[in-house]
């Protein structure tokens, strides 16, 4: 019983390799997780919800951050925020794109339309720096470039969750984690701010959402905590632009394949039937043809 | 190979084929008439799920080329057209980057059958040397294919796997700018990886033919790896291992399915969904899951250029398999001191998978170091030494009598009397 | 397979077999739609605006919509009129010219530059008519677009179009 004792050994040592809580300094703690309507297998986005954070993004993010990848047609398609195709041409003809060279060759502004994507708030990476000493991301997949280490054996239980909202829950608790002071013992760079989630926890970016800063017209309350939820949702929509009909498509599949399974399993027992309970009454078969051992 | 004996034609359009091109007559003897161990468990249809895998891969990776871009200013944003615009876009891809890791998944499963039956030994050596080779060839394909994405993982992975090649003394430097088209990644790379990623799966079905082929020569290896004797103990392959495969398959998709639909992002990593950047390197550049053994024991070795050559040995050395285990007995069932050092095996591999995600500092690269060594010495010192001093349990006279006698039954309600139908 | 075995097992087989053959089915429609113009695409072939104003009597001009040329021709009072008195009988496509423009527009003909013949682009303001010309196999094409001579068998074709108003319309 040797191999056994040389397996118990390796699986105690792999056990106690699992990370007990090492407090590290600089290691930023894992975000809360929150209660997402498009989390699990029936999840889907709260309409007004996607509106709310979409006014955030008008009114708060878009100075500085992009959404070069969304067009603005989306806005109108299904599983989505919701707005009718003639609120969706209004929003696109508020913005200014670039327009085709005109007969002189000089490229002109003109305002969007329904093809057309969000234009990008600086010319290139170089403009962005000079005015902001850094370059703000572009957020149209923001959501899933975000995530944090859900450490053994929490991942696990993720598979059969269907945790999927790491980015997002990340993006809540950033918004929500910026303190006016770095706590004792820690300093940070002069130009930035000091948050608890961001790791390293000296961000560029300042703090951007108050109370109240932005007018909520359907009664949710106007609190940071609120804003911050309704903005990572809508980055969750601009990420995941079809995700309901993901998840409605994965539930038509499932029921089809297991139904598949039940009777490819019930066929495989009635097939096997003879050669497991009556061998000697197997059908001669043709001889084979490959050399004996 | 071919079977002409077996076939009979039934319309006069196959008989008048048969003459010209006996196709008909390929296919009913290797997947009909095929004679299969009947005591094959479940761990023998990966094979089959493998074959599916590959088609799915193609069939989906064709179509994503349709509307891929492989310049690395429009690469990241043709994966996001693909993914909003393009009608099921987002299904064939996240199809096709889960299928990879199902590839994977399967090949693993796959591979440990062989090393826990002796599916290895002889006279399957041949066989067992094409699987290292599709092994090999699947390694360098999704190592490509991940770099499709132009993600920062994508550019990082292909930088540091790349400059693997700068070990090599006197010639690394030119290799690796050989390899690179310039002088760091970039758009020359992206472009022939493209082109390679595209032609690397038909080599891998050429070489499954060849697989297929060596296969049906030697004839399947099973569970009590005793070669079938006689004629009950086989079965034809259609509908007996059909029927069985189709199932497994049908359930291996509904896993598949879990991951493509419901948690489609959970194999990959958020950082390939930030444009490559070659100013900015992430903090922990990790390779996907399927590699992570491998570069555990890359990382392990100090030395660079002995830490790339642990990394290509530890995949080759499992093509000298058939020699290096002394054995006479195939099956590990019968070998109960091999079947501890086995499991023990696939515990270090999975101990080396999940070291391989972990920063290289500290407690981890000890227990990496650990586990590579127990990886070679596995293949060096075990598999030699314990076939020549370990005690073996007796084997079955046959398939049929191991299934029928050895407390293994299928559903027989009684054993039939001694002498009877043997 | 016996005969005489109960048809409870030969309805699972075929349940089993169509159930598959469904999936089969299903499967291949997303491999096969993928290939049908995606949203990006079909957002940009949305309708065009073309502003009237600025073309001169007597000048076409030539704008893209869903990546066909379009013309889009002040005709003259000369070429409305050589348009209009024709024996519509004799011609290879038989089609009025009234049916080719907009009631009360007739001096602007919008049409798409595409020869019916094998898909070259004719040019403006050639050939015996004055109408278009196909340079590659030799179409010859009236003020009104309608094949004369030459080996296209139909008119030039119109696009979808309308007035927002005297000097704009949309196309598509």
């Amino acid at each position: 019983m040797a191999g056994a004792r040389v397996v118990l050994t390796l699986a105690v040592l792999l056990a106690a390799l699992c990370p007990s809580a090492r407090a590290q300094e600089h290691e930023a703690p894992p975000p809360p997780a929150n209660k997402w309507s498009f989390a699990g297998p029936f999840g889907k986005f709260d309409r007004g919800q996607l509106q709310r954070g979409f006014k955030v993004y008008r009114e708060v993010c878009q100075v500085c951050h992009g959404l070069k990848l969304v067009a603005f047609r989306t806005l109108a398609d299904p599983g989505g925020p919701g707005f009718t195709t003639a609120q969706a041409t209004a929003i696109a003809a508020e913005y200014q794109v670039k327009g085709e060279p005109d007969e002189q060759g000089e490229v002109k502004d003109r305002p969007g339309r329904l093809a057309d994507t969000f234009p990008p708030p600086f010319p290139n990476e170089q403009a962005a720096r000079a005015r902001y000493n850094a370059v703000p991301p572009d957020m149209s997949v923001i959501a899933k470039a975000r995530g944090y280490e859900r450490g053994f054996p929490r991942w696990v239980g993720d598979i059969f969750t269907q945790y999927q909202e790491q980015g997002v829950d990340y993006i809540t608790a950033l918004m929500q984690g910026y303190k006016d002071r770095p706590p004792a013992g820690i300093s940070i760079p002069p130009a930035s701010f000091y948050n608890e989630y961001f790791p390293g926890h000296a961000i560029a970016m300042p703090p951007p959402l108050t109370d109240n800063r932005v007018e909520y017209t359907d009664g949710a309350p106007m609190t940071v905590e609120q804003y911050a939820k309704d903005i990572s949702a809508f980055l969750m929509w601009t990420a995941e632009p079809h995700l309901e009909a993901r998840k409605r498509a994965g539930m038509q599949v499932f029921i089809f394949l297991i139904v598949l399974s039940a009777l490819l399993y019930f066929t495989k027992k009635k097939v096997w039937h003879a050669v497991e309970l009556h061998p000697e009454k197997l059908k001669p078969r043709p001889p084979s043809e490959y050399p004996r051992a | 190979m071919s079977g002409h004996p077996s076939y009979q034609p039934q319309s006069a359009f196959m008989r008048w084929m048969e003459r010209r091109l006996p196709i008909g007559g390929l296919i009913y003897s290797s997947f009909v008439a095929y004679p299969t161990p009947r005591n094959l468990n479940y761990w023998w249809t990966f094979g089959g799920i493998l074959a599916f895998m590959l088609g799915a891969q193609i069939v989906t990776g064709v179509i994503l080329a349709m509307h891929y871009t492989p310049h690395v200013d429009y690469a990241f944003d043709s994966v996001e057209q693909i993914m909003r615009d393009v009608n099921y876009g987002w299904l064939l891809r996240y199809l096709h980057s889960n299928g990879a890791s199902m590839f994977f998944l399967a090949a693993y499963i796959h591979l440990f059958r062989g090393m826990y039956y002796g599916s290895y030994k002889e006279p399957r050596e041949v066989l067992w040397i094409l699987g290292v080779i599709l092994l090999l060839l699947m390694i360098m394909t999704g190592f490509m294919g991940y770099v499709l994405p132009w993600g920062q993982m994508s550019f990082w992975a292909a930088t540091v796997i790349t400059n693997l090649f700068s070990a090599i003394p006197l010639v690394g430097d030119s290799i690796v700018t050989w390899l690179w088209g310039g002088f760091a990644v970039g758009n020359p790379t992206l472009n022939r990886f493209y082109s390679l990623h595209y032609l690397l799966p038909f080599v891998i079905t050429g070489v499954v033919v060849l697989h297929i082929w060596a296969l049906h020569v030697a004839g399947q290896n099973n569970p009590a790896g005793v070669e079938p004797k006689n004629e009950q103990d086989t079965v034809a392959f259609t509908p007996y291992a059909t029927i069985k495969d189709s199932f497994l398959l049908a359930v291996f998709c509904i896993m598949f399915a879990w991951f493509v639909f419901y948690i489609p992002n959970f194999l990959g990593h958020p950082d390939n969904y930030i444009p490559a950047n070659p100013a900015v390197t992430p903090m922990h550049i990790v390779p996907e899951w399927y590699y992570l053994p491998f570069y555990a024991i890359l990382r392990a070795i100090p030395n660079k250029l002995l830490g790339v050559m642990a990394l290509g040995a530890s995949i080759l050395i499992l093509a000298f398999m058939p020699w290096l285990d002394t054995s006479r007995v195939r099956s590990a069932r019968y070998r109960p001191a091999y079947r501890q050092f086995f499991w023990a095996f696939v515990i270090v591999c999975v101990g080396l998978g999940w070291l391989g995600s972990k920063p290289p500092e500290g407690n981890y690269v000890l227990f990496a170091r650990i586990f590579t060594v127990y990886y070679f010495a596995f293949f060096l010192v075990i598999l030699p030494v314990l076939g020549k001093i370990e005690k073996t349990k007796p084997l079955p006279k046959s398939i049929s009598e191991s299934v029928l006698r050895e407390g293994e039954p299928i559903g027989a309600p009684a054993p039939p009397p001694a002498g009877a139908k043997v | 397979m016996s005969s005489a075995e109960p048809t409870r097992r030969d309805f699972l087989y075929i349940a089993t077999a169509s159930v598959a053959g469904i999936g089969a089915a299903a499967v291949l429609v997303p491999l096969i739609t993928q290939m049908n113009p995606d949203a990006s695409t079909i957002a940009a072939g949305a309708p065009i605006e073309v502003d009237l104003s600025p073309i001169a009597d007597g000048q076409v001009i030539k704008v893209f919509w869903r990546g066909k040329p379009i013309y889009v021709n002040h005709r003259t009072k000369k070429q409305i009129e050589e348009a209009q008195n024709v024996d519509v009988a004799k011609l290879p496509d038989p089609q009025p010219d009234s049916a080719r423009v907009k009631p009360g527009h007739d001096q602007w003909q919008v049409l798409i530059g595409i020869c019916t013949h094998l898909g070259c682009i004719p040019i403006a303001h050639q050939g015996p008519y004055d109408g278009y010309f196909c340079p590659c196999h030799g179409s010859v094409y009236d003020t009104s677009g309608r094949i004369r001579q030459g080996p296209a068998p139909l008119n030039l074709a119109l696009p979808p179009y309308e007035f927002l108003s005297d000097t704009k319309i949309k196309i598509g």
